[in-house]
């Protein structure tokens, strides 16, 4: 694992939970969208909240899709959760929101999770390619 | 003693079942893609970001992995419209750790260690207990 690679997880873990609040923020500005309005949506994605949580979302899959080019699904998914509890911190320590003891249990289970499976290799060499024409095991 | 379960208790279990069962397909078909497919990293510097893209786009299983999570996007908006989005997010979001750990040992041959187990299910009662 490389610093850059790290980097890219960083990305994977910032973009999908800010992504998430971006859109969440700019419905909540447009308000309920009825299945008669649907013209709504058109103008929803038109405001600046959910063009940043589209383009934060496009940056999360674009990252994701390159993490897993060289690193476990295993490796990748519970690494990124760590995304979660810097927003949840973000939003105690920046927007003074209040966090339950439930939820800093969580944050410390999240937290210790991704050290455990930091502390691992971040890929699993499998020979799965087609076998080389001659050399397949039990030939004679 | 007995236990009352109520009745939209089974159909809401079966919601979360389908929300988690079609994420982890769609996570597994998109990590055997990109694990065919090699670092995206290397492609990109041979054959550029538009070659890179052609190549992403051209896999099947790829797109399969697509299908699969647009379906458990649509059966989470299902599930949203019949029970409460502070059981089904969080339920559908914590069980898939687990299920995509059991999933990448069977079809990807992920070496799921005893570390990864434990992040596994660390994380997923973590994620749970961030919805409380």
């Amino acid at each position: 694992m490389t610093f850059r690679r790290y980097l890219v997880l960083a990305v994977v873990a910032l973009t999908a939970p800010l992504g998430d609040t971006m859109l969440s923020l700019g419905m909540k500005r447009v308000g309920p969208v009825s299945l008669s309005h649907l013209s709504t949506l058109l103008h929803a994605v038109g405001t600046p909240d959910i063009l940043i949580g589209i383009a934060l979302l496009i940056g999360f899959f674009a990252s994701y899709l390159a993490s897993l080019s060289w690193a476990d699904l295993t490796y990748v998914l519970p690494a990124t959760s760590i995304g979660n509890v810097i927003v949840a911190l973000l939003a105690r320590f920046w927007l003074n929101e209040w966090i339950s003891p439930w939820r800093w249990i969580g944050i410390l289970l999240i937290t210790a999770g991704v050290g455990f499976v930091t502390q691992g290799p971040s890929y699993t060499q499998v020979e799965n390619g087609p076998p080389v024409a001659g050399t397949e095991a039990g030939r004679p | 003693m007995s236990f009352h379960i109520p009745a939209h208790a089974f159909s809401d279990a079966a919601m979360i079942a389908a929300v988690v069962v079609f994420a982890t397909a769609g996570d597994i078909l998109i990590a055997a893609a990109m694990r065919r497919m090699g670092d995206l990293d290397e492609i990109r510097a041979r054959r550029g970001l538009a070659g890179t893209i052609t190549a992403v786009l051209g896999s099947g299983r790829f797109l399969s992995g697509v299908f699969f999570m647009a379906m458990s996007f649509f059966s989470l908006l299902f599930a949203l419209s019949h029970a409460d989005l502070s059981l089904v997010a969080p339920a559908s979001a914590s069980l898939t750790f687990v299920t995509n750990a059991i999933a990448a040992k069977v079809f990807l041959r992920e070496n799921v260690d005893r570390k990864r187990w434990i992040a596994a299910l660390f994380v997923c009662v973590g994620v749970a207990l961030m919805a409380v």
